[in-house]
């Protein structure tokens, strides 16, 4: 157990952690962009699975990394239009066609995996990063996008509008913004990074493994209601999410005692409490999951001679 | 239901069929493989022969409990993503309970109490996240799915104790624990499917006939007129998915008390995921449900089957292709009855 | 004859149906430069649909729109090309993002940019310039979910100008202010079209109309009925116009008040209740409802009715105080317990509380009154249906058909089904009614106020919540004004009777004292 703790010294350990985050940090943002213009984004287990089966598929393809990358978030882009047109264009229910994705990302890509690679269970090694933590340039990118976000948020124009769809998109509507527009492009900068984690993980792992986000997404979803919505609050909240993992595969490997059902279960029960409020109340975006108002007409409601409802103000 | 409004879910059905029939046709033809030929073996291992009907109603039967559970909680306005690890929990109990107890006890006792710790273990899950709901408004879809996670290293865990050495599976249950097989050509279907028919038939009584049937419907439909009317809206959450949880804690029923009669890890895998297709497909509705569960059943047997010409996951992609083409299409043609998510 | 007199909006023959419901019949509207345009009717008369189509928020079936002159084809209009063209509109129920700030809910479509980002800066000061021309202050700094109601519609009509529209559409704006609010914005209105500003007001209160507008279009059903000059016309000649016949503008009732010595029925003392952010909605308030006597509660919107009402259904927990139902302390009764006690509720919103939009008129019946309907076996819905078919016959309700679905009926309608739900609930004993006749056709607002007086008739007590002074002072026997969550006054018998009610209860709201 003092082992344990002394690694916790290391910069092995804290390097690891970094490394471990990466996708977390990646879907939490997409999420965050997603869900702040007012979708709900439970489909980031599916991007997140696609963009890592696409990733190790063309990097091994191509023999090159950065296509694998590349790859990746295109998938993911190509899952963000799919969901996109189902729950935009079409309004279909958000919570279902997000689980439906991920069950389908679930078994297409075991299904690719046999024709691909022969095999439902995991891929030959495919390409991925060579080198330390510090010389991927991918990091840094991601770092570069990490301090990015809160300023595309609250100092541009895109973000104040996805910001307002995301609370009231009948305003947004009414001064002449599109607010379909705004959410296919929220939507699909969701799907590009949480691709992009993907990508991560199947790089990371050299090769693709069968279910290989083990509910990441879900996990990264938590983190970013941890982190009320906000960018780089979110961010910081996979970042303990990636403590919590790393943890736990150092303890596995170490007999502490905790029984190992435990262990394994810590990033997912840390979800639960965290969800549960007990580390700081959220409150989401007023308008999440609800349907963007047709370009154009308001359904008629009543039938009648009805007298205006004066209910003009809108309670906190 | 009118009529129009049957016309209207009848047709969002033969649509999602089809579209999954399509793009599980493009899958087959990737593979170079005919799509009218592994269709026809799909259909003609199914309900070709006895046994094959035997093994769609064994296949269906963990399906009607997952697809009550999951319809149950829809109605309620509840997401219940957390059948696949309530299910397995149920099974561990029924096991456990049904092994636990004296070689001689009569079927009248063994029984009942292996089906009700199936059942209870499977409410404690569903408990769980219903609580966390009721009190704490932290959305279940995220609760039950983490709970699956849970059961699952839980399930791990414990095995590792209880299994027989050597073995990944429980000690057999007793003989008064035992469900008889339906003796269908040698399928595993059992009387479970019966029990899983009961079970249909008591959820819609509960739900069209009965005073806490109709609260859970107004609740589902509008929770403040619900409130409004006096309903107590946290007890009702709390025991909506109590009461899913355990009906997906009975599918232990079909795997340990009709088939194997020990628990074994692994067993009936997806079929909580696929009870989100049954209760999608059956629109929420017993009836529909025990429908949609032998379609689906048909599917999961007849995968088994055509794997040797593709592999069975397309089971898998065209259970899902049929969710997102029912939910499609019930917001384009039909009345949605949703609520807003995390 | 003066000098050409400029038309910045026309309407020719403008058609615009909703499915088979013909919203606008041919329409022929103009807005002269200077002028304020009262825009009068019920809603379902079509004047709402009118200028959303005048707006470009919806397309015309038919008919020619002309701004400034220049005609517009349906097909090209929009908010943003109105707005291009200084068309503004503030919407009756406000379009307004809570958690942004003042400024960015201003700027929200015509954002000014420096360098690729956001110019609030420039924004603020442009924003104060324009609050200060036409007198309407507010800190552009402020989050918008911080403001008082009339600071939020000051709010959006700063949005409109600030786009430099100099044609205002104001949709239904005094719905929710106070007198001395409704003066002060008439006030900024009169200003802006000195400085040549053209506004046209849609409304329904008809002394409001008489005292501003300088021209008024009646609209029913679709069409326009009567054009009047503003100074010209009386409030009853406009009623008649906009409902087709003779209007009885009130009820008849008998004397106020009860007799001394009545039996108390609902007793609430020193009654606290705390909203989220930790002051109180309610801060202290004890009242007395009699056998018979109707008790009216004023206020503007956000002083705590709400939540006093949903304090005393059952639905909001009490930090601190006691209610009394005839005697009996209730205030640890949830909603089941004191429906069954004898105190029901009819809710502020009925599609959200008081109805299932999707169950059947009589499963609706049912709610809350299920123990009538139970039996052995479970719920035994003939009885169900019969009870349902004779309660919606008494309850005047259209379609009077058991198995139709709730949402399928018009707002006056469904107010009637909760209407006649809760009165006839055995062992009623006190109603406590939330704005019962908004969003309700005039014929419906008759029926209810009925109900309500004969159910105090009958001996029972009601709690009448309403933003509608008009309604109160017609109903109530005694009228208390809520103000931060506090009573503020009272008014009864004579002076509810006297003129000057309206003007003492609407300084008691806005908490400047009688008469303010």
């Amino acid at each position: 157990m003092s082992d344990f703790f002394l690694s916790l010294m290391g910069l092995a350990f804290w390097l690891q952690v970094v490394r471990i985050s990466v996708p977390y940090a990646l879907a939490a943002l997409g999420g965050v962009t997603s869900e702040r213009s007012g979708v709900i984004d439970l489909a980031l287990e599916g991007k997140l699975l696609f963009g890592a089966f696409a990733a190790a598929w063309v990097a091994d393809l191509g023999s090159s990394v950065w296509l694998g990358a590349l790859a990746g978030a295109a998938a993911g882009v190509l899952v963000a239009l799919l969901y996109g047109y189902l729950v935009i264009r079409l309004r279909a229910d958000q919570i279902i066609t997000g689980v439906a994705i991920n069950l389908l990302a679930f078994g297409l890509t075991r299904y690719l995996l046999k024709l691909v690679y022969g095999s439902t269970s995991s891929s030959p090694p495919t390409p991925g990063f060579e080198g330390g933590l510090a010389a991927n340039p991918l990091l840094w990118l991601l770092l570069l996008v990490v301090l990015v976000w809160p300023v595309l948020f609250y100092r541009t124009r895109f973000g104040l509008r996805l910001r307002a769809a995301g609370e009231h998109p009948e305003a947004v509507a009414s001064v002449g913004v599109s607010v379909p527009r705004i959410r296919w492009m929220a939507v699909g900068l969701s799907g590009l990074l949480a691709g992009l984690g993907g990508a991560w993980l199947a790089l990371d792992n050299h090769g693709f493994t069968a279910e290989m986000s083990g509910g990441r997404g879900y996990i990264a979803l938590a983190a970013l209601i941890m982190g009320k919505w906000r960018p780089l609050p979110a961010v910081l909240a996979c970042l303990l999410f990636g403590f919590a993992e790393t943890c736990q595969l150092h303890l596995q490997a170490v007999d502490v005692g905790v029984p190992n059902e435990l262990v394994r279960s810590l990033p997912y029960l840390l979800t639960m409490v965290a969800l549960a409020g007990f580390i700081g109340r959220s409150r989401a975006p007023a308008a999440l999951g609800r349907p963007a108002p047709a370009d154009g007409d308001r359904p008629w409601t009543g039938g009648g001679n009805d007298r205006p409802a004066p209910d003009a103000a809108r309670e906190p | 239901m009118t009529r129009s409004e049957l016309g209207r879910e009848a047709f969002v059905l033969g649509f999602s069929l089809l579209v999954a029939m399509a793009a599980g046709s493009l899958l087959v033809l990737l593979l170079g493989e005919s799509p009218a030929r592994v269709y026809g073996l799909l259909l003609s291992s199914t309900w070709g022969d006895a046994y094959g009907v035997g093994q769609v109603l064994f296949k269906a039967t963990p399906l009607v409990f997952t697809g009550l559970s999951v319809a149950l909680a829809f109605r309620a306005g509840l997401f219940n993503i957390g059948a696949e690890g309530q299910m397995m929990l149920g099974g561990l109990a029924a096991a456990l309970v049904g092994a636990a107890l004296p070689v001689e006890t009569c079927a009248w006792l063994a029984l009942p109490l292996a089906v009700l710790a199936a059942a209870a273990a499977g409410a404690l899950w569903g408990a769980i996240p219903g609580a966390l709901r009721a009190f704490l408004g932290a959305h279940e879809v995220i609760n039950t799915i983490m709970l699956n996670f849970v059961a699952s290293a839980l399930v791990l865990g414990l095995g590792h104790r209880v299994f027989l050495p050597e073995t990944t599976h429980t000690a057999l249950v007793v003989e008064g624990a035992r469900l008889p097989s339906l003796g269908l050509a040698g399928s595993a279907a059992n009387l479970s499917f019966v029990l899983a028919l009961g079970a249909a038939l008591a959820v819609w009584g509960f739900l069209s006939r009965s005073r806490r049937g109709f609260e859970l419907r107004a609740l589902g439909l509008s929770p403040g007129a619900a409130e409004g009317a006096g309903v107590r809206v946290r007890a009702t959450l709390v025991a909506a998915l109590a009461a899913a949880g355990a009906l997906a804690g009975l599918v232990g029923c079909n795997f340990v008390l009709g088939y194997k009669h020990y628990y074994e890890e692994g067993m009936g895998r997806g079929a909580g995921f696929m009870g989100i297709a049954v209760a999608l497909l059956g629109r929420g509705h017993p009836l529909g449900v025990v429908l949609a569960a032998v379609l689906l059943g048909t599917l999961s047997h007849g995968g088994v089957a055509i794997n040797a010409l593709v592999p069975k996951e397309l089971v898998d992609v065209l259970q899902a292709v049929i969710i997102l083409a029912v939910a499609a299409s019930s917001a384009v043609f039909s009345h949605q009855v949703r609520r807003s998510g995390p | 004859m003066t000098a050409s007199v400029e038309n910045v909006l026309e309407l020719h023959g403008v058609s615009r149906a909703f499915g088979a419901a013909l919203a606008n019949d041919r329409v022929d509207f103009s807005l002269e430069r200077g002028r304020i345009h009262a825009l009068v009717g019920e809603n379902g008369a079509g004047k709402t649909t009118l200028m959303r189509v005048a707006y470009g928020e919806l397309q015309a079936d038919a008919g020619e729109i002309r701004i400034k002159g220049e005609q517009i084809r349906p097909a090209r209009h929009s908010p943003r090309e109105a707005i291009r063209r200084g068309v503004g509109m503030v919407h009756q129920h406000f379009m307004l993002v809570p958690p942004l700030s003042v400024v960015e809910n201003v700027v929200l479509g015509r954002e000014p940019l420096r360098r690729g980002l956001l110019d609030l800066d420039g924004a603020t000061r442009g924003l104060e310039e324009v609050s200060r021309r036409f007198g309407l202050g507010v800190d552009p700094r402020a989050r918008v979910e911080r403001l008082s109601v009339g600071e939020r519609q000051r709010v959006e009509i700063l949005k409109v100008l600030w786009q430099g529209c100099d044609v205002l559409i104001l949709d239904e704006p005094t719905a929710v202010l106070a007198p001395a609010e409704v003066r002060h914005l008439f006030g900024a209105l009169r200003g802006m079209t000195a400085q040549g500003l053209a506004v046209v007001l849609i409304t329904h209160k008809l002394d409001e109309v008489c005292a501003l507008a300088d021209q008024v279009t009646v609209m029913r059903q679709g069409r326009v009925v009567a054009e009047l000059a503003g100074d010209a016309a009386t409030p009853a000649e406009i009623a008649c116009a906009m409902v087709g016949r003779e209007v009885p503008l009130q009820v008849s009732r008998g004397p106020r008040g009860v007799p001394d010595g009545t039996e108390a029925l609902l007793c609430v003392e020193g009654l606290r209740v705390a909203r989220a952010e930790g002051t109180d909605a309610v801060a202290g308030v004890s009242l007395q409802i009699r056998a018979g006597e109707i008790l009216g509660l004023a206020g503007v919107e956000g002083n705590g009715q709400r939540e006093l009402l949903e304090a005393l259904a059952g639905l909001r927990p009490a930090a601190a105080g006691r209610v009394l139902l005839g005697g009996r302390d209730i205030t640890r009764l949830g909603v089941a317990g004191r429906l069954t006690a004898g105190l029901a509720h009819v809710p502020e919103d009925r599609q959200a509380r008081g109805l299932v939009l999707d169950f059947s008129l009589a499963e609706n019946l049912a709610l809350g009154r299920l123990a009538e309907f139970a039996g052995p076996l479970g719920l035994r819905r003939g009885r169900l249906r019969s009870e349902a078919a004779r309660l919606l016959a008494a309850g005047d309700v259209r379609p009077a058909s058991p198995e139709a679905r709730a949402g399928s009926l018009s707002g006056g309608n469904q107010q009637k089904v909760v209407m006649v739900r809760e009165l006839t609930r055995p062992g009623l004993r006190v109603l406590l009614c939330g704005q019962p006749t908004r969003g309700v056709d005039i014929g419906a607002v008759l029926h209810i106020h009925r109900s309500l007086l004969d159910a105090a008739g009958r001996g029972l007590g009601v709690l009448l919540v309403s933003a509608d002074l008009q309604e109160l002072i017609a109903l109530a026997d005694r009228v208390l004004v809520l103000f931060r969550g506090a009573v503020a006054g009272e008014l009864n018998g004579a002076a509810l009777d006297d003129n000057a009610a309206p003007e003492r209860l609407g300084g008691l709201m806005t908490g400047a004292g009688e008469g303010a």
